[in-house]
């Protein structure tokens, strides 16, 4: 199918039946949605998903008993009728919806939720999923108290509780086995067909799906949809291209606007993403490197001053084409409830941070930065290698902080071995990673904010907190996470934003902008910021025929 | 007969302790690569430390290397590979599953592009004009310069089968020496006699020039395997075909030892067995020779 | 030396010329960001218009020649005397010597190096600059890139050691040292020079392979390898056919190189 007639397809449409009417029209259309997954799926046992193309998969094939709607961010109930959530914030009661069925025809009761919970807090299993309910030690209790009625108490209080169950795909208390996840059975739109290791997936319409719209039609509208299995961004590009695939999710901004220019109605740009960039130094008290590189890293006016001095607005526009915005804080204004609105943009500053270095005794010589000890103020930036944009990024900073003097090395590693560095040796001086972010509460980043946590980058595992204000900081987690009420929650965690745009241990530099492309045979779509983002609405989503 | 089958015997057991040495070597090279104990779930902020703890212990298991190595292949002669760590399969499955395509794959581009170098270098040996040489040498120059990930983006690009990019990485290496070999063999004075006395060009070929050209060209058949697997390894990866070769680069970039070390060990066995084959080969037309 | 291989001397006698005047040439230098022209096409400014980080690409391909044209034949010198020494001793003196060689080189042939290179890239430290890493990466690339020119060059030396020649040399009670340097070794001269060639093109490009990671030439150091990785966005390459340059520079040296060395083989055999 050529993009002409496409377009030709389109244009009748639009003036026959208008777009609305095209919708229905097509709505009994079923047949299939292809796209790629960039990874190997590691697992189908929805419980220890962890990995984005599991995730994917869970989210099409998964029944949740509460859902995110990836649009308005507001919870929405699915397999719970509603839900009432304790005000120690430590057990949950859900009224479950009745006459559900799996995909296998067996029905779905509060024993399989029972089930669920049971075995995704399993110690044994080391879900990540099951982790972030873990917030004290004990055992998490069901109570079923008729079919459809349950309640789960948890042994301490969970902030964020009715959240969390987004993630948690039911699975069937009579026929679930670790071995056979592949083949289900499942509460969601889809079931897992067939799985070919390194090539493809095929989910097929779930018949027993409970869902129907508002004409009372069953959901899903689509017969099936087809995973490609495949890590090469120029291969997805070009089957997009050729229409042998429908949809792109996570666009590079290079191929973003290649397809912009030839077809700008196929991309989309839904804006700043949750997914941010940053860069952070080394501030590990026992790391292997000079202990007067250890004190530039460790002082705070050290860490402003470089961040003040990076041009944040060129690297969104050189090294995203524009389709980036420049990092406020820990999370990103598409955030909507959690983002501190109080923050401001980091302007770009180099001589406000040239001064702010003399003041604290660092002085330029011949263009050098120098320390009060006379030590060239120069260190290694390691980045992933393969990745065009944090190359990109670490070269821009390398060329701005030149302008006050720093010099920097821009290493690229591979990820092992960067991860090695990181979180083992602490071998490095500075790093310049992101963070993928799925979840909109902070709850999930207690093991980055926390000073005792493993994914405290800048200085993990501390066995008390090694300045006052990563106490702090400690502090406000702890108690936005036991506190039940939101606004109080949020105030806690706007505190720890700013706390954290004060001390700059994390630099943040940007956030990616939420970029998707979709066919225009694809009716129904609506592409958001959170995954996933193109196929949210998966069992709404229509093919035209191509003919 | 004897002496063949003799020969045959004792090139089996330096094979096997090749293989066994290639494994093991494989392994500990891998095992002193950076980053072999770590995980890329670490980052996961959603796991608990008992959870990291888990994960990191998975790849302690594996630490002692000489251990390590005496266990798998103790259970490797009952059959079971051991499992990937990244994939959370059976190593055996997962070879079983990827390994026809990549056998067809590289089958089908060293036939391809050892047809087009012979072609090309005996024409070339043969016709003997400086024009065509040249072209040629052009032709062959022109595909060595363009790297193999450049070939897989075009097969991709022009809807080729990935075959043809092998073939492609193939041709112009074997060309050249191919090119070589036999222009040294015609320039022999026993040739030239046989020109002198009128022999035709292909009886000159098959008789004269073979003959004195061939055990070198059975070497560089068996170089051309070994040149052609790893030739697969990054075409795989970015054609996007799920062959052992994508494989490969998944275990490599993951850090997944027990698939990292079958696969070791199936591409020194598959090294092995081209190269010892065209050994016995040209040690037997040798011997006929003689 | 006829017209074409003549021709093809002044060719690589211009490159290097122009690589060895890039400071005159591109004064801006190849590090330089000309932020506001990022992704520039060929202007009277940028010539070969500019990279995705705004640097003059023309520049970048004059400073990448210099490092590459001067490491990559380096590596190659390296890999085919060891080849040469290794394998073709071994194929001359046969027997065990001859059965050791093929099964070490097989071993070489078979291991996954690329942890070696991965180790040696993790011991350097980290703040070694960019000039040296790519020094180290190729001097190991030489080391062990021997081993498929090593089996070709044994079965050489293995046809040479039953040659009449050399059976007339050794008759006439030459030493076998002497006989190996003197009458063995330069007669393998055509293999080894095609070896030579060959491996020139195959170092440039391993070098820009193992860039992806991360130990190539680093930032904002050029070289062919990390110009060359600029083809990764293929599907433009047809609005953009200046992003080519490299390519075809890379594709002009190495055919000059090839012409140049067809005469030289002749002249040895």
């Amino acid at each position: 199918m050529t993009r002409c007639q496409n377009f030709s397809f389109r244009v009748l449409l639009g003036a026959a039946l208008g777009l609305s009417a095209a919708i229905s029209a097509l709505a009994q259309g079923g047949g299939q949605l292809r796209f790629c997954l960039h990874t190997e799926p590691k697992t189908f046992d929805p419980l220890q998903v962890e990995d984005d193309a599991s995730v994917s998969i869970r989210y099409l094939t998964g029944g949740v008993l509460i859902r995110v709607n990836r649009q308005t961010q507001a919870l929405e109930p699915e397999l719970a009728e509603s839900w009432k959530v304790s005000k120690d914030a430590r057990q949950i009661t859900f009224k479950l919806r009745s006459g559900v069925r799996f995909s296998d025809g067996s029905p779905f009761t509060a024993e399989d939720v029972a089930f669920t919970m049971q075995r995704l807090m399993d110690p044994a299993l080391h879900s990540p999923t099951g982790d972030a309910f873990r917030t004290g030690s004990g055992k998490v209790q069901t109570r079923i108290t008729s079919p459809t009625q349950m309640t789960i108490v948890f042994p301490a209080p969970v902030a964020g509780l009715d959240r969390m169950f987004d993630q948690v795909a039911i699975v069937s208390s009579h026929a679930f086995r670790q071995e056979s996840a592949v083949n289900g059975p499942f509460l969601g739109p889809f079931v897992v067909a067939e799985y070919k290791p390194g090539s493809s997936v095929l989910l097929r319409r779930n018949a027993y799906y409970w869902k129907t719209d508002a004409q009372g039609r069953k959901l899903p509208y689509l017969d099936s949809i087809l995973l490609d299995i495949q890590p090469n961004r120029d291969i997805e590009m070009l089957h997009f291209r050729r229409g042998e695939d429908e949809l792109i999710n996570a666009l590079d901004s290079d191929y973003f606007d290649k397809l912009a220019s030839m077809s700008p109605e196929l991309v989309h740009d839904a804006g700043a993403s949750l997914d941010s960039e940053q860069m952070w130094f080394n501030q590990v008290a026992k790391a292997p490197i000079p202990d007067y590189k250890k004190a530039w890293f460790r002082s705070t006016a050290f860490r402003r001053a470089i961040s003040e001095a990076i041009n944040r607005e060129d690297l969104c526009r050189v090294v995203f084409h524009g389709h980036a915005q420049p990092a406020l804080g820990p999370f990103s204004p598409a955030n909507k409830f959690w983002f501190d609105s109080k923050l401001k943009p980091q302007t770009y500053m180099p001589d406000a941070a040239l001064k702010s270095l003399q003041a604290e005794g660092f002085h330029l010589d011949n263009g050098t930065l120098k320390d009060s000890h006379g030590n060239d103020v120069a260190f290694s930036l390691i980045t992933n290698a393969g990745n065009k944009y944090r190359e990109g990024m670490a070269v821009l900073i390398q060329q701005d902080l030149q302008k006050i003097g720093v010099h920097v090395n821009v290493v690229t590693l591979d990820f092992p071995s960067l991860i090695e560095r990181m979180t083992q040796t602490f071998d490095y001086e500075a790093i310049l990673l992101g963070l993928t972010n799925v979840d909109l509460d902070p709850n999930a980043e207690m093991n980055v904010w926390l000073s005792s946590a493993e994914n405290h980058q800048w200085n993990p595992q501390q066995k008390t907190p090694e300045t006052a204000w990563e106490a702090e900081i400690d502090r406000l987690m702890r108690a936005q996470a036991s506190a039940s009420d939101p606004r109080k929650r949020k105030e806690y965690f706007d505190r720890v934003q700013e706390i954290v745009v004060e001390q700059q241990p994390f630099i943040f530099l940007i956030n990616k902008d939420a970029l998707s492309a979709s066919s225009s045979l694809v009716k129904g779509e609506n592409p958001v910021i959170l995954h996933p983002q193109t196929f949210w609405n998966a069992e709404r989503l229509t093919i035209a025929k191509a003919n | 007969m004897a002496t063949l089958v003799w020969r045959i015997a004792r090139h089996g057991v330096i094979m096997l302790t090749i293989v066994l040495l290639g494994g093991f070597l494989s392994a500990t090279f891998m095992r002193l690569a950076p980053g072999f104990d770590v995980d890329e779930r670490e980052m996961d902020p959603h796991l608990n430390a008992a959870s990291i703890q888990a994960v990191r212990e998975e790849h302690t298991q594996n630490r002692n290397i000489v251990r390590y190595y005496a266990q798998s292949l103790a259970k490797a002669l009952h059959g079971d590979l051991g499992t990937s760590i990244s994939l959370g399969q059976p190593v055996a499955a997962l070879l079983k599953e990827r390994l026809p395509l990549t056998l067809r794959l590289v089958a089908l581009g060293l036939g391809m592009g050892w047809a087009a170098a012979l072609a090309l270098a005996m024409s070339a040996a043969c016709v003997r004009l400086v024009s065509y040489d040249v072209a040629s040498t052009l032709l062959s120059g022109l595909f060595l310069c363009i790297p193999a990930a450049v070939l897989a983006l075009l097969s991709v690009l022009w809807n080729l089968p990935g075959a043809l990019a092998i073939a492609l990485i193939v041709f112009p290496r074997v060309y050249r020496y191919a090119r070589n070999l036999l222009s040294k063999a015609y320039s022999l004075p026993h040739v030239t006699t046989a020109r002198c006395k009128g022999l035709g060009e292909l009886r000159i070929l098959f008789w004269h020039v073979i003959p004195v050209a061939g055990p070198q060209l059975l070497a560089l058949a068996g170089v051309s395997v070994s040149m052609a697997v790893s030739a697969a390894i990054p075409i795989e990866a970015l054609c996007g075909l799920p062959g052992v070769g994508q494989l490969a680069w998944q275990a490599a970039l993951s850090r997944d030892l027990p698939l990292l070390t079958s696969i070791g060990v199936l591409i020194t066995l598959v090294t092995l067995l081209a190269n010892s084959s065209t050994d016995v080969i040209g040690q037997a037309m040798g011997s006929q020779k003689a | 030396m006829n017209f074409w291989q003549k021709l093809a001397g002044c060719i690589l006698l211009l490159v290097v010329c122009l690589s060895l005047a890039a400071g005159w040439l591109a004064p801006a230098g190849y590090a330089y960001q000309d932020r506001e022209n990022a992704g520039a096409p060929p202007s009277h400014q940028h010539w070969l218009g500019t990279d995705d980080l705004g640097r003059d690409r023309f520049a970048r391909i004059l400073y990448g020649t210099r490092i590459s044209l001067l490491l990559a034949p380096a590596a190659a010198l390296i890999s085919t005397l060891l080849a040469a020494m290794i394998g073709g001793f071994a194929g001359y003196a046969g027997g065990i010597w001859q059965r050791a060689a093929t099964a070490i080189t097989d071993l070489f042939l078979s291991l996954p190096w690329l942890f070696l290179l991965i180790a040696v890239r993790a011991l350097m430290p980290l703040n070694i600059s960019p000039l040296e890493s790519v020094t180290v990466t190729f001097s190991l690339l030489g080391l062990l890139g021997w081993t498929a020119a090593a089996r070709v060059l044994c079965a050489a030396g293995a046809s040479l050691r039953d040659s009449d020649f050399v059976c007339q040399a050794r008759a006439s009670g030459v030493r076998n040292s002497r006989l190996f340097w003197i009458h063995v070794l330069p007669n393998m001269a055509p293999v080894l020079l095609a070896q030579f060639w060959i491996s020139i093109p195959v170092f440039i490009l391993s070098e820009a392979n193992l860039g992806i990671l991360g130990l190539g030439v680093a930032e904002p150091l050029p070289s062919w390898g990390s110009l060359l990785r600029e083809l990764e966005g293929m599907i433009s390459i047809g609005d953009e056919p200046w992003k080519l340059a490299p390519l075809a520079l890379l594709v002009v040296v190495v055919t000059c190189f090839q012409i140049v060395l067809s005469n030289q083989q002749e002249v040895a055999a």
